[in-house]
């Protein structure tokens, strides 16, 4: 009897697990290359809980300046804060510090990029209709978090850029009508600059941010486990089952080899590809601006809407709604809350209240497709508001041109992008998809010309 | 080759690769031989585990049927009928689940009030800054300015001398050419903090008299009172008022006009 065999005895003594466990084993996993982009989220947040908790023994939250004496001899004898000097340290003088930094970045980028692409898989699939809508929300509930955490970590550092993020963050938080004033300055610990915000910013980044990451992303995977993975049409498919590899051995190997890529990719990306430098933004000082200056990539849709937004603050009974409050508190809040009950409004749309196991083909839905699409363009139109200046220095434009052309392009495109994704799935769907073109083969025939002959 | 061979191949890779790691570390630890070890040996026992699930493993497929949800009509009506029984026996007397709920939103507020002690109340603080009358100009460290520091169309950061370093006090100054309608000898002085976002107003275009902010491209006339030109400012950039002394140092004659920054609820 091999140890494993009677390692699983062992257990079954104790909990009795043996038909649970034959069950597990071979539990069906459908192969379709689009059902493996969660698991990239799954092991990037592993990897991000493994270098974090590397770096969270070096970095140091507080804001008290220290002078900086270290290998970077161009801030020698520099005041800096020790959340700034130890990000420093940790960069130049941790063995591997600069490394694991570096992944630690890379990997919170594409956590999120990660998310994003796995997230639209499933609405373009329909995935998310009855009776998955509750992983669907716990999915857009990952995301906020996601989101909030990057923001966090990438303000620790207290530089120039962090720093000028954080002041914005603040002031969007001010715009709060009635009770914006008195949460920033609970939350910064008064007003802005305020002592506190990093260490308090430390606290939800490495304990309460995970914490509540890891949380939702237990309930997503127990209730997929729970409800068993949908899959595409095909022989055999119905919507009472599921067809696939089993879980042990075929889908676990495909599964580990996705980890280690996961590994392999940030870890290269690690060690070729610098990532905030913060040495070169230099230190915070609230009066101090750099340009260009823009976030990480996933909070670029909400610095272009800032960009773009309205120059109009609206004033009521003696009281003021200030002009971010439209771009940056308003268009995030409407964007969640339309994710959230997403599957409840395409339901209803599609007068649909039946369960599915049988996913979509993106072209049989055109509407919900050409929805996708424009939505994305959108998007894509915010996040490159969100870098108005550095495309106007390369182009030689006035940078308020290229905002204009942005404020148009977000309402245009997105139509546009509707009307064009709405005629191609229409378009596939009434032909039944790609018909494969006949394939021939050309024979030269004695007279010196082709002759065609058709292949099965 | 053989496909064994190729997953050897890869493991010994993946040996490789970590010895390199560990020597980068030993030797000093350059982070890029440190990241190409490891990213190699991750990427080698990649190229193994795939080989296994390819090559090794027999591919197999499996069916499951979906019988977990829904339970079975029996099932959910019982499931319904204790649920009810219990709701009916656990509410019957009324008027203390009244009472429940109104004792545990006391307690989930008794909970919530110690999140006060994270800051103090806002007061007034966000309406005036350190400015006073009297106040001589002083650069970031500690310098007075006099009449001739500065030469024209140049700017730079000031706070006020008993304050230096004070975030809300910050202040650009700039110096126009002499006779400049409404200045002081030729001197303006606005709060570096952009009333759209509270980002420093850092760039100044001379030629048009403007002040930029780089993070959201507001635009502010210098020559009227900071008035918003273009971007999402919703309004002007506050002007602090000054005066030349008569020993030719530059002081404010007072605080700021109106409340500096990005714009909040009780502004008005």
């Amino acid at each position: 009897m091999t140890l494993v065999e009677r390692g699983l005895l062992w257990i079954d003594d104790r909990l009795g697990t043996a038909h649970f466990v034959r069950h597990a084993l071979r539990k069906a996993f459908p192969d379709h290359w689009s059902f493996m982009l969660g698991e990239i989220n799954l092991y990037a947040f592993i990897v991000l809980l493994g270098t974090g908790t590397f770096l969270a023994f070096f970095f140091d939250p507080n804001l008290s300046k220290i002078a900086y004496h270290g290998p970077y001899r161009l801030l020698d004898g520099a005041m800096l804060s020790q959340a700034f000097a130890s990000t420093m340290r940790l960069s130049f003088e941790v063995n591997a510090g600069l490394l694991v930094r570096q992944i630690h970045h890379w990997t919170a980028l594409l956590f999120v990029a990660g998310i994003c692409v796995h997230m639209g898989r499933v609405f373009f699939t329909g995935a998310f209709r009855k009776p998955r809508e509750i992983n669907w929300v716990i999915g857009v509930l990952l995301l906020g978090v996601a989101l909030f955490e990057g923001f966090c970590g990438y303000s620790l550092p207290d530089d120039l850029l962090s720093g000028t993020g954080l002041r914005i963050a603040i002031s969007v938080l001010l715009s709060v009508p009635v009770a914006g004033t008195w949460l920033s300055f609970l939350l910064a610990g008064g007003a802005y600059p305020a002592a506190q915000l990093i260490e308090r910013l430390f606290v939800v980044h490495v304990y309460l941010a995970p914490a509540a990451i890891a949380s939702l992303i237990a309930l997503h995977l127990a209730i997929v486990w729970r409800q068993k993975h949908a899959q595409f049409p095909g022989a055999g498919r119905t919507e009472h089952n599921v067809i696939g590899s089993p879980f042990v051995p075929n889908y676990a190997a495909k599964s580990i080899a996705r980890f280690l890529a996961v590994i392999a990719v940030v870890t290269a990306l690690g060690a070729l590809a610098q990532i905030n430098p913060v040495w070169l933004w230099g230190p915070y000082d609230p009066w101090i601006a750099t340009s260009p200056a823009q976030p990480d990539w996933y909070l670029g849709w909400v610095e272009g809407a800032l960009r773009m937004g309205p120059s109009f603050a609206l004033h009521l009974w003696g009281h003021t709604v200030p002009s971010p409050f439209w771009p940056a508190v308003l268009l995030p809040c409407v964007v969640f809350a339309v994710l959230l009950v997403w599957p409840w409004i395409d339901a209803a749309l599609r007068k649909d209240r039946r369960s599915h196991q049988l996913l979509d083909n993106p072209r049989d839905v055109p509407w919900r497709t050409a929805l996708g699409v424009a939505i994305f363009v959108f998007a894509l139109g915010l996040t490159l508001a969100g870098s108005d200046d550095v495309q106007a220095r390369y182009l030689h434009l006035p940078v308020t041109a290229i905002t204009q052309f942005y404020r148009f392009f977000c309402i245009v495109a997105p139509l546009v992008g509707f009307a064009i994704a709405y005629a191609v799935a229409a378009e596939l769907r009434a032909r039944g998809g790609v018909t494969p073109a006949p394939r021939v083969r050309l024979r030269r025939n004695a007279g010196g010309g082709f002759d065609e002959e058709s292949l099965p | 080759m053989s496909k064994q061979a190729v997953i050897a191949a890869a493991l010994l890779l993946a040996i490789l690769g970590s010895a390199v790691f560990i020597v980068a570390y030993a030797t000093g630890g350059d982070h890029l031989y440190e990241g190409a070890g490891l990213a190699v040996a991750a990427a080698g026992l990649c190229a193994a585990a795939l080989g296994w699930a390819f090559w090794i493993v027999p591919g197999e497929i499996v069916v499951d049927e979906i019988e977990t949800y829904p339970s079975s009509p029996g099932e959910r009506a019982v499931e319904n009928q204790v649920v009810a029984h219990d709701v009916r026996a656990i509410t019957r007397p009324r008027l203390l689940i009244a009472l429940l709920g109104a004792s545990v939103a006391s307690f989930v507020a008794a909970l919530a009030v110690p999140f006060r002690s994270l800051g103090p109340a806002p007061g007034s603080t966000l309406f005036h800054t350190r400015w006073r009358h009297g106040d001589a100009l002083a650069r970031e460290d500690g310098r007075v300015l006099h009449v001739d520091d500065l030469n024209v169309d140049s700017t730079l950061t000031i706070f006020p001398q008993s304050a230096i370093g004070d975030a809300q006090s910050a202040a650009t100054l700039i110096r126009l050419p002499a006779g400049a309608a409404g200045t002081a000898s030729g001197y303006v002085a606005y709060s570096r903090l952009c009333t759209h976002a509270g980002c420093p107003v850092a760039l100044y275009r001379a030629a048009a008299r403007q002040l930029l902010c780089p993070c959201h491209q507001s635009v502010f006339d210098v020559l009227a009172d900071g008035a918003v030109l273009a971007g999402p400012a919703d309004h002007a950039l506050p002007r602090l008022p000054i005066e030349v002394g008569s020993d030719g140092v530059l002081r404010a004659t007072g605080d700021f006009p109106e409340p500096v920054g990005p714009s909040f609820w009780e502004r008005g």
